[in-house]
Parts: C-alpha cells; sequence; structure tokens
C-alpha cells in the first residue's frame, strides 16, 4: 500500500469530519507551508500594523483617545505574539519568521502601506480595516489547524474593542464642526478601496483559494467576505451621514455594488512599491537591531542567575 | 549568529477554584521573564488570576501515531460507567 497516499486520505477524512489537525499529527507539505505562509503574513501585519497607529499616539484629540489607543497597539503586539507562537508549531522557528519579515520575502497586509495623514484616519483603520479584519478573523476562528484557530478566538474576542473605538472617532467627527466632517469623509474615501482589497484578489484570480477552501483553512471565499463587508459597512455608514465612494444599491442582487478595484494598483503595492513600504520595513528593521542588546543581556542574566543557583546548592 | 531566547508554555487560572489551562507560548529569558510576557500577552483584560510557566523542552508529548494502542485498553471497558448497570424502574437516588 503506498503509504503517504493512505496517510493524506485520513488528514483529508479528518478535515471533511470537522476534526482538528494539531502539531505532531501527520499533515502535507502543503498544508504547513500554506499555513506557515498565511500565519506568519497574518502575524506580520499585526506588528507592521502598529507603526501607522504609534504615529498618532502623542497627538491624539483626549486622553480617552490615548488609553484607547496605546490599548489597542498593546493588543496588536499580543496578537502578533499569539499568531507567531500558532506558527512556530508548524516547526518553524521565531528568528526564521523575524528574519523573512526583515529580508522582504514573507509579506505582511498591503493596507499598512498606506500613510495615516489626519487623526480621522485612526478612525478608518478601526471602522474599515479592522472591520475588514474581522470578516476574515471571524471564519478563520473555524480553520482547520487547532493552534491557529484558538490564536484567532482570542484575537476576534480583542477586535471587537479595536473595531468600536474606531467607529466612535468618526461618529465624533461626523457631529463637530465643518472642518471635521470634511476630514472624516475624506478620510472614508482615501481608506475605502485598500480596504476593500484586503480580502485578496477576486476568486477567479486568486491561486490559493481552492486548496485552502479543500483544507478548510479558509471556509469562505475571498469575494464572498469582501461582499458581505460591503453590505454591513454600507449600513452602518448612515449613522455617520457620510458616503461610501462608488457603492450603491443594487436592487436585483439584494446587494450592494461597491465599483471597481484597481487590481493593478493592488499587486504594485504588495511588490513593495507603496507609499510607505520603505518606511514600515525600515522601522521595523531598526526596532528589532536596536533591541538586540536587551535580548542578549536579558539571556546573559539568565545565564548568570542559572550558575549562582547551581553553585549555592553545591555549597549547601 | 544571535541565540534565540527560549520557548515557554503559558497556563492560566483563569479564576479561584478552576484548573490552570493552557493557553499559548511566548519566548523569554528565564522564569521571571516568562511569567512577566505571559501578564502582558495573556492577561490584559483579567483573564487569570494565577500564571504557570514550563519551558517547553520540558514537555513530553504523546505521539499521535501511537493514540491508538495507547488509548486502545479503555475502549472495552464500558462497566467503568454508571450506565453500564441495570437498575429497576423507579428507584432513586443511585
Amino acid at each position: 500500500m503506498d503509504t503517504t497516499k493512505n496517510l493524506e486520505e485520513i488528514f483529508q477524512s479528518k478535515i471533511d469530519h470537522e476534526i482538528k489537525i494539531e502539531p505532531k499529527d501527520w499533515m502535507p507539505d502543503a498544508y504547513r507551508k500554506t499555513l506557515i505562509r498565511q500565519i506568519s503574513q497574518h502575524a506580520h501585519s499585526e506588528i507592521v500594523g502598529m507603526l501607522p497607529e504609534g504615529n498618532w499616539i502623542t497627538r491624539t484629540p483626549s486622553l480617552r483617545r490615548k488609553v484607547a489607543l496605546l490599548a489597542k497597539i498593546q493588543d496588536e503586539a499580543g496578537h502578533g505574539l499569539y499568531l507567531y507562537s500558532a506558527a512556530e508549531t508548524l516547526g518553524i522557528t521565531r528568528d526564521q519568521l523575524l528574519d523573512e519579515l526583515h529580508t522582504g520575502k514573507a509579506k505582511y497586509s498591503s493596507i499598512f502601506n498606506y500613510p495615516a495623514l489626519t487623526w480621522a484616519d485612526m478612525g478608518s483603520v478601526g471602522w474599515l480595516v479592522d472591520g475588514a479584519a474581522i470578516m476574515n478573523q471571524v471564519m478563520l476562528c473555524r480553520t482547520s489547524y487547532g493552534p491557529y484557530a484558538r490564536a484567532m478566538v482570542r484575537i476576534c474576542k480583542e477586535e471587537s474593542f479595536h473595531h468600536r473605538q474606531g467607529f466612535e472617532i468618526l461618529l465624533t467627527l461626523s457631529q463637530g464642526t465643518e472642518a471635521q466632517k470634511k476630514m472624516c469623509q475624506e478620510s472614508i474615501n482615501r481608506w475605502w478601496k485598500p480596504a476593500l482589497m484586503m480580502f485578496g484578489p477576486p476568486d477567479e484570480q486568486s491561486s490559493n483559494t481552492e486548496m485552502s477552501m479543500k483544507w478548510k483553512i479558509k471556509r469562505e471565499t475571498n469575494d464572498e467576505l469582501r461582499q458581505r463587508f460591503v453590505d454591513v459597512a454600507a449600513e452602518q455608514v448612515k449613522f455617520l451621514n457620510m458616503t461610501l465612494p462608488d457603492v450603491v444599491w443594487n436592487e436585483s442582487t439584494g446587494h450592494y455594488d461597491f465599483g471597481a478595484l484597481d487590481w493593478d494598483h493592488f499587486w504594485n503595492v504588495v511588490k513593495g512599491n507603496g507609499p510607505c513600504n520603505k518606511q514600515r520595513l525600515d522601522a521595523r528593521i531598526k526596532a528589532h537591531e536596536n533591541g538586540a542588546w536587551v535580548r542578549e543581556a536579558a539571556l546573559a542574566f539568565a545565564e548568570k542567575q542559572k550558575i549562582r543557583q547551581q553553585s549555592q546548592v553545591k555549597t549547601a | 549568529m544571535e541565540k534565540e531566547l527560549p520557548l515557554w508554555e503559558v497556563f492560566i487560572r483563569s479564576r479561584q477554584g478552576l484548573d490552570h489551562k493552557h493557553v499559548g507560548s511566548l519566548h523569554a529569558a528565564d522564569a521571571q521573564m516568562a511569567i512577566e510576557n505571559a501578564r502582558d500577552v495573556y492577561t490584559r483584560r483579567q483573564e487569570g488570576v494565577s500564571i504557570w510557566v514550563v519551558e517547553s523542552v520540558h514537555i513530553t508529548a504523546s505521539d499521535p501515531a501511537d493514540s491508538d494502542p495507547l488509548f486502545e485498553p479503555a475502549k472495552d471497558k464500558a462497566y467503568r460507567h454508571p450506565t453500564f448497570y441495570q437498575l429497576p424502574e423507579g428507584i432513586k437516588h443511585i
């Protein structure tokens, strides 16, 4: 009997019966690779995602906004760490993961290559960027790989506050002066289409979708999730008395149409030519390199403590 | 080449009276740092009243490939469950 084929059948039958795959279980190499790519990309997105917001911590309009923004950014660091740990259960080390980010081998969500220009952008990032991320993350709570699913459950619980605080920022601006209203609408206009592209290319162009659906890494396609997000946001925007660019109700489909998305632009940003790609990566590398002495000192201290303890045991 | 900080598994008691439960892992230089990092990573919203950390290398796990023979002995022992025993209709408190 062909053993690999047999193992693959057992694996697929577990997936079909909604039995989660755990780290030490047999899995096809391609499943492992796909997961490492996806989880690490997700982790990197959380970490790089701190940067556009970090830029606003010293300039929040009130203390209330400042504590919320700090807590949100700290959550994102936490989410990155949950996800790195999940990826490490697949046999890749933290150093390898970070190295792949820093050398540009691994990607992170393109959305973080856009600048956060105004305070309203902190609102749009929470409402639209986190809102789009949540659509995807809720689906991933049911993903077939156990450690990834468990990390996502934890993340989803925390993400809801990010989403709401973003909407509240926009709501406040939408009830403010003419200049504040204008700032609010301008920010929504700028973030809307990049947020829609966070769901990835249309299904017919998405090379990974079919296999990911078969393995239940993904449970819904890019286009399904994107449309759900559009329908939800199109209703929410009414509470702001603002508009979403190019979004029109379609009586015949019962959904909102959202106009064409510029996928050439999207791929160009993925390839590194977005407005902030270089800045983001430079900031990550700088933070990692500047922190090297702290990691070395912590290890040296731990080593010294161990030796001291051992010598105390001997003399006792 | 920089040495990687060791990996630790984190267990949290969510409230007094409950078991510590595995919540995930993290990297830290020593146990004290692992506890402090676990507090920041896993209990930002009062998810715990107590933390255990153990270096991952110290955990021995059973092999999923061997789970059939490993757990097989319990399979045919229905008599270990109360429902195995037949009692008269209407009997109470047993």
